[in-house]
């Protein structure tokens, strides 16, 4: 019997990845991003920059040239990388601590510079990789180790909507915010970001694609509840949607 | 070529362009803030990037993804500056990434002042960030000498895959001096380099990574190694030694400028003077120290613009207690004259001559 | 007809695919990895329709899908 693929892994993904816990959707967003790295065929042309956090284990993910920067400064790196090889696919993959907190300058600059490179920010509402410490993006009345049972807005202010930060500059030329809980939200994820890598391909310039994603380690939950908090919680305050896109693409 | 008269800081630019330097970040900081307003006119005409970082860090990060490109890349700053980018000087030394990077030493700590100083050897030599790694640091005396070392500088950091420094400071990066600049050479192919980041098209994967290998131990190997090389074979030092020298000055940068300017004096007042000055502090010129004879220099006076002293610490190790060894300090921040410093070395001379060793 | 494959050393039994399959082909398995993970099983392979819902949730990449290549002949036979 002959058989043919309906699904098979990206070969943009080593064979040997591993390292994010049971159900933790940074493998997803890995997962999805090769998945275009390979339609695109873009593997051979893709330098991919990572950051300091959870997300730093993807290094170990993508078979493609890659760096990895210091805590928060991965689109600096990103942005020198691109204008150094322009006909190259530069993307950074960063988590909440690492974009929104530490890198925050970095962040804005580079989305306001308008640098030609496509930022994908994994937000889960926690940093994940030191045990659950408050994030910039942790949810009012969220637990976190050092926000304590319940983040209080009085206290540590709100949590930052990065989409809607960006927003605000002239520059960026995509901003998205999609989940990754559901496989309608995952199809529509992985659609985004292979418009932000084609408008980065064509030199159309800075593209922010946010992820929300889980951590089921430390929230304390499982793998399938931490679905549902994304669901009753992260979305109804992190709206899902395209924010902005290229007058072409409407 | 015809001299020039050009400013420190326009000079040096000028140099690195001249050595195949296409890529430079920066961020406003006094006494420097002429390189990056020289290389945001001249990077354009030469087909190079220029980028003003959001802060120091930005820059030096925009400086690290572009030597991951293969790009002969540089940032420049002072002391408080490149406190700020040592995360990423200790990030490029650990993915083993080149960059030069000009550190115009100011007064401190602090905000301190912005006149020239030389508090910052320590950051520079001793830790240019955290995790123990080492860079070459140049210690260029004049404009020239500075413009001489600016190719050796991209070579040797992309020779090691390592950051390398020139320490320099105020005086020296906004004086204007008669300078013969080197002719412009090629810029190196970036596809050249077999380590760079380019796209895997045809190859296997490169990944450039700030992490400790599997065995921690290989990293550590491979820079003591790296440095061991160093000392042996990469050492620049101005030596002036008559064989019957009693007294040694050492200095370098500016301060080694106005020592050597009164060790000439004080030869002709008849005093058995020599001097080494070195132009690179790490590697450290320790043979040069090694060398001496015991039996007929019985002093060697340090000259620093850093009070306490910081080199002097690194001639004791050279000279391992064979001979005394005193400094001169002049609080960093302060420029001393030829006569400060002309008092400053007899009067440390009459001292140990009426007191004994 | 389809086949799923399920990489038994990449599986980490989170149970996405259980949950999100229409009609509960995949079941939790009493097999332990070499991580210690009880991986996924294709129970009733029959009732698969091959939408890859699972491999569209499973993080790790470890579910792969496959069908049989029908013929001209096979597919006008029907």
């Amino acid at each position: 019997m002959e058989l043919e693929y309906v699904y098979k892994r990206p070969s943009a993904i080593s064979s040997e990845a591993d390292g994010y816990c049971p159900g933790c959707l940074h493998s997803t967003a890995n997962r999805i991003i090769a998945e275009v790295l390979d339609e695109m065929d873009a593997v051979g042309r893709t330098i991919a920059v990572f950051p300091v956090g959870c997300a730093v284990l993807s290094a170990g993910y993508f078979l493609t040239d890659m760096t990895i920067a210091a805590h928060g400064r991965a689109p600096a790196v990103a942005c020198a990388i691109k204008r150094c090889r322009p006909d190259r696919l530069v993307f950074t993959y960063q988590g909440d601590g690492d974009l929104a907190a530490i890198g925050m300058c970095e962040t804005i600059h580079t989305a306001n510079r308008g640098e030609n490179i496509t930022v994908i920010f994994i937000n889960n509402s926690i940093f994940g990789m030191t045990g659950g410490q408050m994030a910039p993006t942790t949810l009012i009345g969220q637990a976190s180790t050092t926000g304590g049972p319940s983040r209080n807005p009085d206290e540590v202010g709100y949590p930052f909507k990065m989409c809607e930060l960006i927003n605000q500059l002239e520059a960026p030329k995509y901003i998205a915010r999609f989940a990754l809980d559901s496989v309608p939200h995952i199809r529509e994820a992985k659609k985004g970001i292979k418009r932000a890598f084609s408008i980065q391909m064509n030199g159309g310039g800075y593209s922010f694609v946010e992820l929300i994603s889980n951590c089921s380690t430390n929230w304390k939950t499982t793998p399938l509840k931490s679905l549902k908090f994304m669901r009753e919680k992260m979305i109804p305050y992190y709206p899902l949607g395209e924010f902005r896109k290229p007058e072409e693409e409407e | 070529m015809d001299f020039e008269f050009l400013e420190g800081c326009e000079a040096i630019a000028e140099a690195a362009v001249r050595a195949g330097c296409r890529f430079f970040a920066g961020y406003p900081i006094t006494p420097q803030t002429e390189v990056p307003e020289y290389m945001s006119r001249r990077m354009p005409e030469v087909g190079g990037i220029f980028l003003q970082g959001e802060s120091e860090i930005a820059a030096i990060n925009m400086v690290y993804g572009a030597g991951a490109s293969g790009v002969y890349a540089m940032t420049s700053s002072s002391s408080i500056g490149i406190a700020l980018k040592t995360e990423g000087i200790s990030y490029l030394a650990a993915a083993r990434i080149p960059a030069v990077i000009l550190n115009f030493q100011r007064g401190g700590p602090g905000i301190g002042n912005i006149t020239a100083s030389q508090s910052d050897y320590w950051q520079c030599v001793k830790g240019p960030g955290s995790g123990g790694h080492r860079c070459m640091v140049f210690s260029p005396s004049t404009i020239q000498e500075c413009v001489d070392i600016m190719g050796m500088a991209f070579e040797k950091a992309f020779r090691d895959r390592n950051p390398v420094f020139v320490l320099l400071d105020g005086s020296i990066g906004n004086i204007k001096e008669p300078v013969k600049l080197p002719d412009m050479k090629p810029v190196p192919d970036k596809d050249a380099f077999d380590w760079c980041l380019s796209g895997c098209e045809g190859r296997a994967p490169r990944q450039l990574l700030p992490i400790l290998p599997e065995d921690p131990s290989k990293f550590a190997e491979h820079a003591t190694e790296m440095y061991a090389r160093w000392q042996k074979e990469d050492v620049l030092v101005a030596e002036d030694l008559p064989d019957d020298a009693e007294v040694i000055v050492t200095a370098y940068g500016t301060a080694g400028r106005i020592a050597g300017a009164c060790v000439k004096r004080l030869r002709k007042e008849g005093l058995k003077i020599g001097m080494i000055r070195p132009l690179t502090v790490s590697p450290f010129p320790i043979a040069s120290f090694r060398k001496l004879d015991a039996g007929s220099t019985r002093l060697i006076i340090d000259v620093e613009m850093a009070k306490p002293a910081q080199m002097v610490e690194d001639v004791r190790l050279a000279v391992n207690g064979r001979i005394r060894v005193e400094a001169l300090e002049i609080p960093g921040g302060i420029i001393p004259t030829d006569e400060d410093v002309y008092e400053g070395i007899t009067g440390i001379i009459k001292g140990v001559n009426e007191n004994g060793a | 007809m389809f086949l799923i494959n399920i990489d038994f050393q990449k599986c980490k039994a989170c149970g996405y695919c259980i949950q999100v399959c229409p009609n509960k082909v995949l079941a939790a398995g009493s097999e332990l990895n070499e991580k210690g993970y009880a991986v996924t099983i294709p129970e009733r392979l029959d009732k698969c329709v091959g939408c890859s819902m699972c491999a569209t949730v499973c993080p790790e990449a470890a579910i792969e899908i496959l069908k049989s290549k029908t013929t001209p002949q096979e597919r006008n036979a029907r």
